[in-house]
């Protein structure tokens, strides 16, 4: 049997959940899928998971699981590698599926394979994992007589298989004060400004250290505006104080996928294009021809930023947009 | 109040990663190093909070000799000791834990107790999302995950995560581990009279024992679609035309 630990927001499964039981359920050829579900609407989110080959769902049912506790997911994976002896457990490489396998990886002093995008089944496994934010891969075995890992989202995708209703077995995880003490205690709700989130825009036009200034970025802005976008910076930008590391695009900062993404005055740093590989399109803006970019690029317009980014602006304003 | 942050020495890959012919690692030959910018946050956190509340910071590396050049600039920023746990070995998450705790316990024995220990989120290279999370629990302590907000008051530190609508704030009590990312703060630059005194703080450098890794590295390989030439949309502001047609056929334009 291979477990997976699903992720879900109010009973409706995640998709790099779903994912990640496509990535299971290769790995586990024939045998049985068994997932893990949690916290308010458990019960919902285990309902739609036979549709995607699950058998089982075990529904973690205990009151100080409606917020976010880590500690104590990691602690009912933990019990459930003991109690059904998993060959392998499964989680979405999201903030929080990474967090709570290695918790469990932690708790069962089990290896544990962050980020994966692909496993060939076998003793011990053979998987390719994600180094870098997506920039380098690797290969490696994964030892240990259950193996853990997580599945680097979207590079995965999600399949329904037609299968029938999962069988849901509800369990108490025995869970100490110990494990509770890592707990949500309160959520903080932040006012957007209305205007559409980084990682969610269709269009993101970004500028790097060729901006200049703070007040080099009015031109994005206006574009941005035009188009219903969001404006995105590099991490050069973001140390020098002009924009919040809220804005910067890349490994450390936001991931996004747009349809298309104007990056302008920026080099084209790993780190940097680490964060916009799911961008349909991207198109370069440099003064220089052989900045590394361009070999990353679908489209490049050589020259400054403070004329190309106004100029775009005024064309579509020309025909008749905004 | 006593803090100790874990960093590790990384290369800066510039535009293109180069592996080298035997596969195992990156060709770091024309390249510099740095430490993760999580990490980087994780320094300037515990050098604000000693400012503030008084105690004394430290700063461990697991890796080679020449990660003392970290180790130095981390103790420019402000950190008053540094740790470097020295190895030409890889570790896996897990083997680099271990080392971490062996090094903490050896520590604990001569009288050294840290309230507060800052790890990364994850680590640039190797992304293993669990060194900070295998600590605690080896150290039995509670682990806040992710932070971008960091107060400490009373034995307790209350931590704030960025969530989809706002922050997660979680409470707990010292001593702790806490991993955080790039955002957290904005990292002051050295000072010359900080490079200065860095030279002359003290480091300690140890010899870790290495556990056989569970996540055993074969080999590296680059992604694939790397090197494509973009088509040229022209030079400056006559380019625009052209880039308002790629937007168009992208659906974003009527
Ligand atoms: C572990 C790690 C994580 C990192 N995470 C991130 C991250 O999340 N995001 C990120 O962005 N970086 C990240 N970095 C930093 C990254 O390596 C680069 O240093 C950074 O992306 C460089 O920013 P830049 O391209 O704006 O600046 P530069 O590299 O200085 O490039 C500026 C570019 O602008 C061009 N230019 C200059 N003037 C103009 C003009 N007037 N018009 C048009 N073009 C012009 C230049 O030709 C040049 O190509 C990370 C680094 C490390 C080591
Ligand atoms: N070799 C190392 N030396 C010091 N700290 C490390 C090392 N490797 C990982 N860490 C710490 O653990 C964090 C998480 O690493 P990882 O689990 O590899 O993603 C990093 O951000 C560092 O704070």
């Amino acid at each position: 049997m291979t477990l997976v630990y699903v992720e879900h927001q109010d009973g409706r499964p995640d998709d790099v959940s779903l994912q990640a039981i496509a990535l299971a359920r290769g790995l586990a050829g024939g045998d049985p899928l068994d997932a893990l579900v949690a916290g308010p609407g458990a019960a919902e989110a285990a309902a739609s998971l036979g549709a995607h080959g699950v058998a089982r769902v075990h529904l973690a049912d205990h009151e100080s699981l409606a917020g976010h506790a880590p500690v104590a997911l990691g602690r009912c994976i933990a019990e459930l590698i003991e109690r059904l002896s998993p060959a392998a457990v499964i989680a979405a490489g999201s903030e929080r599926g990474n967090e709570v396998m290695a918790h469990a990886a932690a708790i069962t002093e089990l290896p544990l394979a962050a980020n994966c995008i692909a496993a060939e089944p076998g003793d011990p496994l053979t998987v390719t994992r994600v180094r870098w934010g997506g920039s380098l891969l690797e290969e490696a075995r994964v030892h240990g007589r259950v193996k853990l890992l997580t599945v680097m989202p979207h590079t995965v995708e999600a399949a329904e298989t037609g299968g029938g209703p999962a069988e849901v077995e509800r369990f108490t995880p025995a869970l100490s004060d110990a494990d509770l003490i890592v707990r949500v205690v309160e959520r903080v709700v932040e006012e957007t400004g209305g205007g559409v989130s980084l990682a969610d825009a269709k269009f993101v036009v970004s500028c790097g250290r060729g901006a200049g200034s703070p007040e080099g970025f009015a031109p994005a802005e206006e574009l941005a505006a035009l188009l219903g976008g969001a404006v995105g910076c590099s991490r050069a930008v973001t140390i020098a104080g002009w924009r919040s590391h809220t804005d910067q695009v890349g490994q450390t900062g936001t991931k996004i996928a747009p349809e298309v993404y104007l990056a302008c005055g920026i080099s084209g740093a790993t780190q940097h294009m680490a964060g916009c590989k799911g961008a349909k399109r991207i198109i370069a803006v440099n003064i220089d021809p052989e900045a590394p970019i361009i070999a990353n690029a679908d489209y490049a317009v050589i020259g400054d930023l403070h004329d190309v980014i106004p100029a775009i602006t005024a064309e579509l304003r020309k025909a008749g947009t905004g | 109040m006593n803090i100790l942050v874990c960093a590790k020495r990384v290369p800066m890959t510039g535009g293109t990663i180069v592996l080298t012919p035997d596969e195992q690692a990156i060709e770091t030959r024309h390249l510099g190093f740095t430490i993760s910018p999580h990490e980087e946050c994780g320094v300037e956190e515990a050098v604000r909070l000693i400012e503030a509340q008084g105690g004394e910071s430290a700063v461990l590396t697991l890796g080679p000799a020449e990660a003392e050049e970290q180790l130095r600039d981390a103790m420019a920023l402000g950190i008053d000791r540094a740790i470097l746990l020295q190895t030409d070995e890889e570790y896996d998450g897990q083997a680099t834990a271990a080392a971490i705790v062996d090094s903490i316990q050896a520590e604990r024995e001569a009288g050294v107790e840290y309230d507060l220990i800052f790890f990364g989120n994850e680590s640039a290279d190797s992304g293993n999302y669990q060194v900070g999370i295998r600590v605690a629990h080896a150290l039995g302590w509670p682990c806040v995950t992710g932070v971008k907000g960091v107060t400490v008051a009373g034995g307790r530190a209350r931590l704030e995560q960025e969530a989809a609508s706002g922050r997660d704030v979680y409470d707990v009590p010292l001593p702790a581990v806490v991993t955080v990312k790039e955002g957290l703060n904005l990292p002051r630059y050295p000072s010359v009279p900080g490079r200065l005194r860095a030279k002359r703080k003290p480091l300690d450098t140890r010899t870790p024992s290495r556990r056989e890794a569970g996540v055993e590295k074969l080999r590296l390989k680059l992604p694939p679609g790397q090197g494509k030439q973009a088509e040229m949309l022209g030079h400056g502001p006559e380019a625009a035309p052209a880039v308002v047609e790629v937007l168009r056929r992208a659906g974003l334009v009527a």
